[in-house]
């Protein structure tokens, strides 16, 4: 007998994995942040544009805002699974939701390297 | 009679006004609430960075609109919708870690977070909006 489970091929698992891990990211991102931007005060065009003008934080904040879209997903998807019960509309939830989030990468890309 | 005996075995408890969400369950549902705010939140906050970033004219746009009182109060809003989601966040990954599972600790940790979360937020609110 084949005991074959159709559902679940650790799609759960790595999604609670990824959660946390870009939480973790985010939580030190954060820190990182603050520490950065407490410590310049940035008043100025200027001062606040030299704060991402420096390859690591533009690096790091480009790490955030992934870990952002990324974590927002599981969580977002978690409220459409916990609220709406129509298939379809269920569906339909969680494309517009990919759809938003994958624009809002692009767009974050392009405000840190083309600014 | 065997109806009976368990019918008076199962305890009602219709006087709601004397049910509440706990503490710790409060925390869960605004970390839900926020985390979705901040969701729909999203394209503002990424038009902020984008003005803040592009040009000295949008910077100054992006800060007349920051400097208005009423943009001022959703901000502080986001701040502490940020900082709570952060500090929940955190007890639940050292829940995920088995620390302070038990009642009393995981009730005193609630306390912890909102207390935490709102000083957080009046600090940096005071030193970003003010």
């Amino acid at each position: 007998m084949v005991n074959r489970i159709l559902v679940g091929a650790h799609y759960g698992l790595k999604d609670w994995i990824i959660q946390r891990a870009t939480a973790i990211i985010m939580a030190v991102y954060t820190v990182i942040f603050l520490v950065v931007v407490g410590a310049a005060g940035p008043d100025s065009y200027d001062a606040w544009r030299g704060i991402f003008a420096n390859g690591f934080i533009r690096f790091a904040t480009f790490l955030f805002f992934v870990s952002v879209f990324y974590h927002a997903w599981i969580g977002v998807r978690d409220i459409w699974m916990d609220y709406v019960k129509p298939d379809g509309l269920r569906l339909l939830l969680m494309i517009a939701t990919v759809a938003v989030l994958v624009g809002y990468a692009g767009w974050a890309v392009q405000i840190l390297w083309r600014m | 009679m065997a109806e009976m005996a368990i019918k008076k075995k199962r305890p009602k408890n219709l006087d709601l006004p004397t049910i509440r969400l706990p503490l710790p369950g409060i925390l869960s549902i605004i970390h839900r609430i926020s985390g979705a705010a901040i969701f729909l939140l999203l394209p503002f906050l990424l038009w902020l960075l984008q003005g803040s970033l592009a040009s000295p004219e949008a910077f100054a746009v992006v800060k007349g609109v920051v400097a208005h009182p009423l943009a001022k109060i959703v901000l502080l809003g986001l701040i502490w919708l940020y900082m709570h989601h952060f500090c929940a966040g955190i007890r639940y990954l050292m829940l995920d870690l088995h620390k302070g599972i038990d009642l009393e600790s995981a009730r005193l940790s609630s306390k912890v977070v909102f207390a935490v979360s709102i000083a957080l937020t009046l600090i940096i609110g005071a030193k970003v909006l003010w």
